[in-house]
Parts: C-alpha cells; sequence; structure tokens
C-alpha cells in the first residue's frame, strides 16, 4: 500500500510462509499457506504483508498501525520468535520467511490476536494506575519530582504492551492468570513512583502469588524479546526480592 | 437490531477521545468509546517531541505565559485561526500538563545548576535556578519565542497516551475496541448516535445518544507517504460530511513535517532540531540559515518544509534511488543527548534505516503529517450546524490552528480540547436540550440503509479494485496537492478525484465473508476517503492565496484582503462528485493581535482593509491601560475568559508569583 521501493538491482525471491486461521469461519482449518514475492530495498515485513495483501490474498489479517515500532500492534512470531513485524528488515532474514500469530492470545485471524483484552484485564487486576487520595490542583504549580528519578519512571514507562513478553513467556503457557514481565513492570514503575501512594503490603495484595512474581520460573525470555529493550529481568528479580520480604 | 442507549458516544480513543470521555464520566453521565484498535495503539502514542504549555519553569522558558504562547500560535496559522479558542486554549495548557503530571505522566524535569545545550551549532551553558529544581522543563520547538515544549523524553504521546488509558480503566469507562463507526444517525439537524461495525464478527448495531463526539484524527492516508498510522484515514471526519449537515472547515490546510525519513515516512521528532539539530543539503552544507536568518531551522514548519523543498529545488538535495532527499545532524548533540532525550529517533535510525544518529546523518524529507482541517465547531467544540455532534483533536476545526500548527500544539491541543469540550457535552447533556425524541423507525432507517451497503458490497462483482484506486488517490495527494500547489495541477486533480469517486461506486470484492475482511473495509472507507481527498484539492483550488501550509505558486501572496477566511465544505447530496464550498469571514476588528508579518518566512501580504483602524484601536487601548496588569490588558483587547467552563477559568500560577520557596 505504502512505500514501495524502485527495484535497484536483482533482488531475492521471498518465500513467506503464514499461518492461516479465520476462527470466525467455521469452515476454516488452520494451515500454512506460501506465497512468494520480489524484496525491494528497505523491505520490512510491514511492506511485504501489505504487498501480499494487496496482490495475493486480500483476506489476509494483520495489525498494524503506526509502522513505526512505537505502537505495539504488530507483535507475531517471525521465525518463530515474538517480535514487531513493522521495524523488521526482511533483508535481516533469510529468504523464506515464516510467520505465525503470537501464541497465549486470542486469535482474530490469522496473524491478528486480541492483545487489547488481555492488557485492559491485566491493568483491572493490577490496578495499574496512580493511587493518590489527592487530586492536584491544576492552577498551583505542580508537585516537584527529582529529574533523575521521573527518568527512571519513564524507563519502565516505555513498555507498549505489545505482548512479545508474554507470548514468549514459559510460565504464561502454563497458567493461564499469570500477569507476565508486562504486569509486574508496570507494578514497578507505579512502585516507583511517589505519586502512587501504594506501599509494599498492597502490591503484595497483586502480585504476592504464582500468577505474580512468585509463578516466574525465570527462564527469562521475556527479557531477550522486549522490543524496547526493558530491564524486565532486573524488575522480575527487584520486585520478587521486594515481595519475598514483605507480608 | 441490536441497540444500544448511553449518555455519550466517543468515537475514538486517542488523546482526545480519552480526555473528553474521562471528562464527561465525571459528571455522572454514561459513556460508550469505540476505538479501530486497542486505546493504547492510537496515533497519538507516535506523538513524540511533547506538548506546548507556557509553563515558564525552565531557564529558556523564563518569562513564557499565555500571552506569548498566544502570539507564537496567532503567527504560527499565519492568521488563520480563531483567536478566541487560542486564548482559551493557551489558558488551559499548563493545566492539562499539572493534571497529567498527577495522573503519573513522568515529565521531564528541570535541573537546577549547569547544563550543555547546542544552540545554532554552538556549545553553551544553561544555567538552571534552584528555584525550579524538580518543575517541569522544557525542549524549543520551531516558531516558538521560549522554550516551551513540556516532554517526556521523545517519547511524550506514548506516555500521555497511557497515562489516560489507564486512567480509563480506573475509572471504568466502557472502551469498545475493533469497533468502526459506519454512519452518524442524525435527523432534522440533530445527531444521535452512531451505527457501528464490530470489526471482528461484522454485527452491525446502533448506539443512541445524547451526544456523539468524533475525536478520530486525522487524514493523512490519504495521501501516498505520510507519517501518521495507518489507521488515520479520516473516517470521522468523511462520517460527519456524509450527513449533508455537518460542515468541514479549511480542509485544505495540509501540514507536512519537515524531517520524516526516507523512504519509510515515519517521523523524527521536530525535538531533534529543538534540541540543536541541523539541516544539511547534497554538499553537507547548513542552508537554512540562508533563507530564514533568524529562525534558521527552528521557523514554523510550513516555512520549513518549503525552504527544504525549495533547495532540493535547485538541485542541492540528496540522489537516492526513492527521489532526492536533505540531511537532519543530530552528531552535533553528541551520544549521550541522543540516547536519553531522543532514543525512539535512534530506535527508527537503527531499524529503519541501520545507521546510527549519533554518529551518521537521517535522510529526511517533507512529509504529509497533520490536517488543520476538520469538522467545523464552534468554541464549544459542537458542530456549527449538527446539534449534539461535537468534535476534537485533530478531527475537529476548533479552530486553534489556522492555516499551520505549530509542533507541540497538536498534542496539547487533545488534552485541553478534551477537557474543556467534556465540560461543556456534559452541559448539553444535563440540559433538556439533548432530550432525544427518535421514532425507533428513523433508526432502523440508518440501520438498513449501512447493512444493505456492505451486502452489496459483498455481493458486488463491479469491474473496479479497491487498492488500485486508492494507490490513484494516494499518488494524485502527493504530485498534485502536496506542498507547492498550482492551479493547472489542482484542476488536475479535482477532475480526476471525481472519476474515482464514480468509479468507486463499482468496486467488486473478492472476500465476501460479512465478518473480520479487511479488503471489505477498504471498500467501504474509500468514498469516503476520496470525498475528504475532494474537499482538500477543490478548497485548495478555490483558496488563490498562500496561507500558513496552503501555498499556490500562482497566487504567493497570503492575501487578507479576500481570503481572510475559513473555508466550509459540505456534502450536499451523496449522488454530488463535489463537495460545495462556503466561506465564513474572520473578523480583523475584534483579533486580539491584527494580521502582520509573521517574523519568519516571506514578507508579502496584501493587507485587510480592517486592518489599520484595528492596529490603532489595539494601540489606543494598550495606552489606555498604560500599566495594568497584562491579564486587564489581554481582557480589554479581546475577552474570552467568558467562553471558558468554569472550572478551567482559574490563574495559571507560575514560579514568579509562588512566594512559597
Amino acid at each position: 500500500m505504502n512505500d514501495t521501493a524502485p527495484t535497484e538491482k536483482a533482488t531475492r525471491r521471498l518465500v513467506i510462509n503464514i499461518l492461516r486461521h479465520n476462527p470466525q469461519d467455521p469452515q476454516s482449518e488452520a494451515r500454512m499457506q506460501r506465497f512468494e514475492l520480489d524484496e525491494a530495498p528497505g523491505m520490512t515485513l510491514f511492506i511485504a504483508l501489505n504487498a501480499i495483501r494487496n496482490h495475493q490474498a486480500p483476506s489476509l489479517q494483520f495489525d498494524f498501525v503506526c509502522r513505526a515500532g512505537i505502537c505495539g500492534s504488530c507483535g507475531m512470531l517471525i521465525n518463530g520468535r515474538p517480535g514487531l513485524a513493522c521495524r523488521t528488515l526482511t533483508a535481516g532474514l533469510d529468504a523464506e520467511i515464516t510467520l505465525a500469530p503470537l501464541p497465549v492470545f486470542k486469535l482474530i485471524g490469522d496473524l491478528s490476536v486480541d492483545t487489547g483484552s488481555w492488557m485492559q484485564a491485566m491493568g483491572e487486576r493490577l490496578e495499574t494506575w496512580v493511587h493518590s487520595q489527592s487530586e492536584a490542583d491544576i492552577d498551583r504549580l505542580e508537585e516537584r519530582m527529582e529529574p533523575e528519578l521521573a527518568e527512571e519512571i519513564y524507563e519502565l514507562d516505555r513498555c507498549i504492551e505489545c505482548g512479545c513478553c508474554v507470548a514468549a513467556c514459559g510460565t504464561a503457557r502454563m497458567r493461564e492468570d499469570f500477569v507476565g514481565a508486562v504486569g509486574i513492570n508496570k507494578l514497578a514503575r507505579f512502585r516507583l513512583d511517589p505519586r502512587d501512594e501504594r506501599q509494599d503490603p498492597d502490591f503484595y495484595e497483586l502480585i504476592g502469588d504464582d500468577d505474580g512474581v512468585f509463578g516466574c520460573m525465570s527462564l527469562l525470555a521475556c527479557n531477550d524479546v522486549c522490543p524496547k529493550e526493558l530491564p524486565l529481568q532486573t524488575q522480575l528479580a527487584f520486585m520478587r526480592r521486594k515481595m519475598a520480604f514483605t507480608k | 437490531m441490536k441497540l444500544i442507549y448511553t449518555d455519550v458516544l466517543v468515537i475514538g480513543a486517542g488523546l482526545a477521545g480519552l480526555r473528553t470521555a474521562i471528562g464527561v464520566q465525571r459528571h455522572g453521565l454514561d459513556t460508550i468509546v469505540l476505538s479501530l484498535v486497542p486505546a493504547k495503539r492510537s496515533h497519538s502514542a507516535a506523538a513524540q517531541g511533547g506538548m506546548q504549555a507556557s509553563l515558564g519553569n525552565s531557564a529558556m522558558g523564563q518569562g513564557d505565559n499565555e500571552d506569548v504562547h498566544f502570539e507564537d500560535t496567532v503567527r504560527g496559522s499565519d492568521w488563520g485561526n480563531d483567536q478566541q479558542v487560542a486564548r482559551m486554549f493557551v489558558h488551559t495548557a499548563p493545566k492539562a500538563v499539572r493534571e497529567l503530571a498527577g495522573w503519573g505522566v513522568p515529565w521531564n524535569r528541570v535541573k537546577s545548576g549547569d547544563r550543555e545545550a547546542v544552540i545554532n551549532a554552538e556549545r553553551v551553558v544553561i544555567s538552571e535556578t534552584t528555584q525550579a529544581h524538580g518543575l517541569i522543563t522544557a525542549r524549543d520547538f520551531g516558531g516558538t519565542r521560549k522554550w516551551r515544549t513540556c516532554y517526556t523524553s521523545d517519547g511524550t504521546g506514548h506516555a500521555m497516551l497511557f497515562t489516560l488509558g489507564d486512567q480509563s480503566i480506573a475509572r471504568g469507562i466502557d472502551v469498545l475496541e475493533r469497533k468502526e463507526a459506519l454512519a452518524l444517525i442524525h435527523d432534522d439537524g440533530r445527531c444521535y448516535g452512531a451505527v457501528v461495525r464490530d470489526l471482528v464478527t461484522g454485527e452491525l448495531s446502533s448506539i443512541i445518544a445524547k451526544a456523539t463526539t468524533i475525536a478520530s484524527g486525522g487524514y493523512g492516508r490519504i495521501y501516498k507517504v505520510s507519517t501518521n498510522g495507518i489507521i488515520c484515514e479520516g473516517t470521522g471526519m468523511a462520517m460527519a460530511l456524509e450527513t449533508g449537515v455537518a460542515e468541514l472547515g479549511n480542509m485544505e490546510a495540509v501540514q507536512f513535517h519537515p524531517t520524516a525519513i526516507v523512504p519509510a515516512g515515519i517521523l523524527t521528532t521536530e525535538g531533534c532540531r529543538g534540541d540543536g539539530g541541523l539541516l544539511r543539503d547534497v554538499d553537507g552544507h547548513r542552508f537554512m540559515p540562508d533563507y530564514e536568518p533568524d529562525k534558521k531551522e527552528l521557523a514554523s514548519r510550513d516555512v520549513v518544509s518549503r525552504r527544504m523543498t525549495e533547495h532540493i529545488r535547485k538541485g542541492k538535495g540528496v540522489k537516492s534511488p526513492y527521489g532526492d532527499h536533505l540531511w537532519l545532524d543530530i552528531t552535533v548533540l553528541g551520544r549521550e543527548h541522543v540516547e536519553k532525550n531522543l532514543r525512539e529517533v535512534k530506535d527508527i535510525c537503527k531499524y529503519f534505516l541501520g545507521i546510527d544518529p549519533a554518529e551518521e546523518w537521517i535522510p529526511v524529507r517533507p512529509t504529509q503529517h497533520y490536517s488543520m482541517g476538520g469538522i467545523r465547531t464552534r468554541h464549544t467544540g459542537e458542530s456549527t450546524t449538527l446539534k449534539g455532534l461535537f468534535a476534537c483533536g485533530e478531527a475537529a476545526c476548533w479552530d486553534l490552528h489556522g492555516f499551520n500548527r505549530l509542533g507541540g500544539n497538536s498534542v496539547a491541543e487533545t488534552v485541553v480540547a478534551g477537557m474543556i469540550v467534556s465540560e461543556f457535552i456534559a452541559e448539553y447533556c444535563q440540559s433538556s436540550d439533548s432530550d432525544i425524541d427518535l421514532s425507533s423507525r428513523m433508526i432502523e432507517k440508518f440501520h438498513q440503509r449501512e447493512q444493505s451497503r456492505i451486502e452489496s458490497l459483498l455481493d458486488s462483482s463491479g469491474p473496479e479494485r479497491v487498492y488500485e484506486l486508492r494507490r490513484r488517490m494516494e499518488e494524485i495527494m502527493i504530485d498534485k496537492v502536496g506542498i507547492f500547489r498550482t492551479g493547472k495541477e489542482l484542476d488536475e486533480a479535482v477532475d480526476e478525484l471525481q472519476q474515482l469517486l464514480e468509479r468507486s461506486r463499482n468496486i467488486g470484492i473478492k472476500t465476501r465473508t460479512p465478518a473480520a475482511n479487511p479488503e471489505l473495509v477498504a471498500a467501504y472507507r474509500l468514498p469516503g476517503m476520496l470525498k475528504i481527498a475532494l474537499c482538500v484539492a477543490l478548497g485548495a483550488r478555490e483558496r488563490c492565496e498562500s496561507r500558513g501550509a496552503h501555498f499556490r505558486e500562482d497566487f504567493p501572496d497570503r492575501n487578507d484582503r479576500d481570503w481572510l477566511k475559513r473555508t466550509l465544505a459540505t456534502w450536499k447530496d451523496e449522488a454530488d462528485t463535489l463537495p460545495t464550498l462556503d466561506y465564513e469571514p474572520l473578523d480583523v476588528s475584534t483579533m486580539e493581535l491584527p494580521p502582520g508579518f509573521r517574523g519568519y518566512g516571506t514578507r508579502n501580504e496584501i493587507t485587510h482593509p480592517d486592518t489599520a483602524d484595528r492596529n490603532a484601536a489595539v494601540e489606543k487601548i494598550r495606552s489606555e491601560q498604560g500599566e495594568s496588569d497584562r491579564h486587564r490588558i489581554q481582557a480589554a483587547l479581546m475577552p474570552f475568559e467568558h467562553l471558558l467552563p468554569e472550572r478551567y477559568r482559574g490563574a495559571n500560577e507560575r514560579l514568579e508569583d509562588s512566594s512559597d520557596e
């Protein structure tokens, strides 16, 4: 649909195998479908998938919004590994590529999964917002915050809820209600935030069990696949230690 | 027919939509928010550099206040905006930043003491006061006289959207994901809600609401290359236009951002230049000072984009297989700064260009970025012509931005308009004006119409292919309705877009399932997109002057005498292939800041007959007021406080007013 490049020299012929299934259609059965197309310079999976949809498979479902690695819509399994399709250059992959939807999340169709409901439920359960008894007077000077602390909070606030960490998580496969690295990182973020009045016993109520920090098997694929390179390993260990000393 | 009743329906769950929903829900109103995607995926998340608010905390922002922000915004708009709305906005923006701070946005803060910065390609030392330590800081952006853009690194939109998204969860606001409003339900000049399609199951429902608010963002995707997310297809504006009643304002006012990467068209924030980044040409020469000796890289976006294109036309661009481009150089800022304050930019360069911007220059070119135009509203956010329909954010022409928006003013507008407009929506919903007296037959009529529109598409074996028509539209817009415009090209654009609209009535699709079906979605959206494209192209063809981002090579002057007016477009009849245009004059005699030179760009205006008188009147008021405080002088020039909801009338405290430290 966009950004097609003029071809420079002899380019590779890509083979893209896509796991297809439409749960809305009772006739549909999961199957791999093979597509071929010419690679173009600077081609991303966003460009390749749109080219396939526009010319070969108009019913192909996938999700993109920002196509810039910012919004987290396009998490999928790229050769078996969770990642953001929009910012994955085909040049960095072999000529034969396999794409599948993220596991754990409910399948909407083909490469499209419902991360939204999952993240919403996680947010409701872990109460991922600043808990404060007082409402700021917005006509007055704002509360001060140490500049370094604001930066530390932003560092954890960069999570885009793409779901890659959950899809890569061994525990999430075994425990349906596991909050995932995304959930634990969120609470680490609010724990750091002085505007949130909750204390460790409050956080313990939310993640002090096997669906929270104590369920994590420390396989840490979450840390390896996070597209935003969040320090998930550190946050998991930190929150587990804090929770272990709570109660 | 599935039928749902609510008080307020909000279409779009980006910053504007969510802040509106939070505002009305606080008044105890029942609210439903619709979103094409999970709320936190909305395009607001892609806003990088920050939002303008005149807090004046940082050293380079000292002395800033509403007056300076107001004047910058009016100059930026090239006098095309509504000055009272601009006043409401600049007054509320500091409150918006502070409200979001209370809700958890980790705004970057002032650190007392000396720090190094790059200004005009030179390293300078800025000393921050101890009094300001820990307050919200700001960076420089184009077209502003103070450093006013509040930020969280270069992920400001993300941090704001996630905060509002989580606030919505906290408040139990009903955000329905993957739901698309197809048509507004309206009768006799009053809007009653929308017919809605579930993008997964394909099921249609009708949501009946006292007030309907469109906050669905812009229409960047009618252009072949745009920084916009792919969901920014102008569907909300098209839906309003298709009522035949609601007006769209200034659709020809389209912003091109100077620095999107080539070829992907992905934005690199204005913060790059705000923080000291430079533009260079094929010879490595920093060319902007040659054109704009005063503001250089930090003139307003319309001016910088034009100067860049002008420079490329002189043969100074860098050749590439994707056409000519220029360089954005942020290596001058140093690695530490890039990795801390421009990290999204660094990621984008790494993943899409394979370069390290702390070491190498970034290939950039002006690219479609923002729509100043939109659903024309009063200062309350209500449509000027369709009662019960409200709009805010990029989808609206409130009209804060006129013919050019300043960087950092759109993110600010989303939340500020959400705050203000939600109060007016609540007031409306609590009055008997909003009582619903609508027959179920009327609802059924709209429901049936949308049902049959979809069924006929699913049955159609028409010869036209949706993706082909769409691609052609995108090409026409970029080739003929771009940065530099001429009457001849605009004529061609209007003609061919009309043909495309007619051809779009014969689209055949291959995928025949009524449930999740991307081809069907593209097919039913395309006619609305073409109508929006026609509003842009025809508006541009008729406007025989150059103002802000609308530049006519055949009419290069800003012509206040004949064109100090807002274009209004309506679509009178479904069978039409062109919008009907009308004009709304701007009243010079009530302007706080009468038309003049912007301070950057070319000075070439044809003056309005009332400008001299108004300038004299303004001078007289100022001298009569003498030493009065600035609020009194302002009130004497152009009162606006009475237009604001009471909740937001309070004065904004600044460091200079506070005596507690």
